[in-house]
């Protein structure tokens, strides 16, 4: 499991960020994903087995939103 | 190809809209015409559409999913102009939200270009500039004026002015010196600094601050916990409602534009946008708010408790009064600073410190020094012998103390420490020292009053009479004294008991416990201090306690703000409802007014930003 923070692009409501943390719910291999919306981050583990980090951007890209960087927490 | 920036798209998009919009006046839906309306509805809703099918990939309807569908219907319904029209609205919408949302963001986000790149390191006597993450614990490094410094550092040579804003809110720079902490993220404005780092990264006093300001921008507020529930709600009893309104009245115009304005997106930015201006504000005035929960608390406080010692007072003593018999108060204070060189004891550094500030230098050490143990010190100077301490000192050498008895008793009088200072026949005069009382304390302690709040009690481990004094002082309603800190947090819950809402305020030194306790836990200068940064859910970075009626006056600020928004956004919401059954409101016009309204309550909270400008008091 690793726990990353993504950087998102500026998100501009409140329910884009529902839409991303909602999708990313129900993507096999992540858990705990929070979106936060005042800092355009998404807060999240995930397993490497499973799925890797271009798999996690993935999800994120096909709903419309890019991510500008990743960083790896404890 | 490069891809086109949002921007770009957004003018390509109004100048097509333009045309057609031209056109469908003067030809009306000439093929040409329906032709630039398709163009400018596939640019500006082709990214909508891809977003909704995604989103619906994962069963999520959202905003993109609706417009989409009122879009397809409308071009299936020959209404190409409200196709483009709404398309182009809805783009030229969220392009102005996110450039206006970033304002709402930017006090925080100057914040955080704070964070110093590089660090000039001076490594086996060679100067090399290394970028700030390679910095290590007890590297030496030089900073010259205008650089920000890369770490938490003690000065070991140099002097300078300090800009410490990023870290405590106060504009004016501090003077630096030899043996004195500096803060990563501040500059230095002249002067000339070596220093040793001592924590660096994300150890430093700025990173932890910048952490826990990141944090607290997406602590939800209960407010916005119960719009989000509202919201889940009031989407899909629109999109009924579409249907319900179709299968009656078969009026498909209507039923797309209840599509449209299914999303209240008014309501749900409503509390984030002014939450983030709120802390955004705060922090530009050296105060970190934990959230938006913090920020409704604070604006319903009703009692305030203070810890005395640190939070009302300074937290160290200091010279508060000189008698000088038949000498200067600067002869008085030259002598004693010598006679106090050696001596480490808080009295002699408050003297210390008294004389630097009157200005007075002294390179003369004492001779024959001797401690007298419990009393004070004697010593030669100039042939003449002197003494320095305590009464007991004096009646023991037979030295009389009935010329200076009068100003020592109301000095006493006054739970003052008194320092007498005497040669061997007579004493020449008298220093009185106290823990003294913030200036600011009395104004902050009226403008709570003037705010509404019911009672402000003070708390403190000294004896009645010594609090009883300050009480009077600053004219709190009450006072408990001979408090340990366990008792503190007694005192706290009785009075929230009693008043409800209770906020405490400590310098976060030993009254940790009552800080966790109070329904708002407030730190004053704790910049450099983690628990008390951990466990308070307000800081007040500086040393200035007006920053508390600032830090008040912003959350109930930030709270009608909130209020007004949710009230704007539900009227709009209403009007647009009522306007849509009525007839009277189009597909575009829907969309219009959908965005118009989100973009006002946006623009209503950076006026959230604005405090410093509109403050209507000054605390001295």
């Amino acid at each position: 499991m690793k726990n990353i923070v993504i950087q998102l692009e500026t998100l501009s409501c409140p329910t884009c960020a529902a839409k991303i943390e909602g999708a990313l719910k129900k993507t096999a291999g992540v858990k705990n994903p929070s979106v936060l919306f005042n800092t355009s981050r998404v807060k999240l583990s995930y397993d490497e087995q499973v799925i890797g980090l271009e798999g996690v951007k993935g999800v994120i890209s096909k709903l419309g939103y890019g991510s500008l960087s990743v960083r790896e927490t404890p | 190809m490069k891809k086109p920036s949002k921007k770009t798209l957004v003018i390509i998009v109004s100048v097509l809209v333009g045309i057609s919009y031209i056109l469908h006046k003067t030809i009306g839906y000439h093929p040409v015409t329906v032709g630039v309306m398709a163009v400018s509805t596939a640019i500006a809703g082709g990214p909508i559409l891809r977003r909704a099918l995604a989103a619906l990939r994962y069963r999520i309807e959202g905003i993109d999913a609706l417009v989409s569908i009122a879009v397809i219907g409308a071009l299936i319904i020959g209404e190409y102009w409200e196709a483009a029209a709404v398309t182009f609205l809805f783009m030229i919408g969220d392009y102005l939200e996110s450039r206006t949302l970033e304002k709402t963001r930017s006090s925080l986000k100057s914040l955080m270009d704070l964070a110093p790149e590089t660090a000039r390191v001076r490594l086996d006597g060679v100067e090399r500039t290394l970028s700030a993450h390679e910095l290590e614990k007890g590297m030496v490094l030089v900073i010259k004026p205008g650089e920000r410094i890369a770490a938490d550092a003690m000065v070991l040579e140099g002097s300078a002015y300090v800009d410490q804003a990023s870290i405590t809110g106060e504009p004016i720079p501090v003077l630096k010196e030899s043996g004195e902490r500096i803060f990563s993220g501040t500059i230095i404005t002249s002067g000339y600094l070596v220093v040793e780092a001592t924590e660096v990264g994300e150890s430093t006093t700025f990173a932890k601050i910048l952490h826990l300001v990141e944090e607290a921008q997406d602590a939800k507020a209960p407010t916005q916990k119960f719009i989000e529930r509202f919201s889940r709600y009031y989407t899909p009893a629109i999109i009924v409602l579409a249907l319900v309104t179709y299968l009656i009245s078969r009026d498909v115009h209507m039923a797309l534009t209840l599509l449209v304005i299914a999303c209240p997106g008014a309501l749900v930015i409503s509390v984030p946008v002014s939450i983030v201006a709120a802390i955004g504000s705060s922090a530009k005035n050296g105060i970190l708010v934990k959230g938006g929960e913090v920020i409704e608390k604070l604006s319903r406080i009703q009692a305030a408790a203070f810890d005395k010692t640190g939070t009302l007072t300074e937290g160290r003593p200091s010279v508060v009064s000189v008698h000088a018999y038949g000498l200067s108060e600067e002869e008085l204070l030259r002598i004693a600073m010598i006679g106090e060189t050696y001596s480490e004891h808080p009295l002699a550094t408050a003297i210390a410190k008294e004389g630097a500030k009157r200005g007075i230098v002294t390179n003369e050490l004492p001779e024959k020094p001797e401690h007298i143990q419990g009393k004070g010190i004697r010593f030669t100077l100039g042939g003449e012998s002197y003494y320095i301490g305590n009464r007991a000192l004096f009646e023991q050498n037979g030295i009389g103390l009935a010329l200076s008895l009068k100003d020592i008793e109301s000095e006493e009088h006054e739970r003052r420490t008194v320092v007498i200072v005497g040669t061997s026949v007579q004493v020449i005069g008298l220093i009185a020292i106290a823990d003294k009382l913030r200036e600011e304390a009395f104004g902050v302690i009226r403008e709570l009053k003037r705010l509404g709040i019911k009672k402000s009690v003070m708390f403190t481990g000294d004896s009645r009479g010594t609090a009883e004094t300050v009480a009077h002082c600053l004219n709190l309603d009450e006072f408990r004294y001979e408090l340990l800190p366990e008792h503190k947090v007694e005192a706290v819950k009785e009075l929230q008991k009693n008043y409800g809402s209770v906020a405490f305020i400590g310098d976060g030194i030993n009254d940790a416990p009552s800080l966790a306790t109070a329904d708002v836990g407030i730190a004053i200068g704790a910049a450099g201090n983690d628990v008390a940064m951990e466990t308070a859910d307000v800081v007040l970075l500086g040393q200035k306690l007006g920053a508390l009626v600032d830090a008040i006056s912003i959350s109930r600020m930030a709270v009608r703000n909130m209020k007004q928004n949710i009230f704007f956004a539900i009227g709009v919401a209403v009007v647009l409802l009522v306007g849509v059954l009525l007839g009277g409101v189009t597909l575009s016009v829907g969309m219009l007014v959908h965005e118009m309204s989100v973009l006002l309550v946006i623009i209503n909270a950076t006026r959230i930003l604005r405090f410093a400008k509109r403050k209507k008091y000054t605390i001295v």
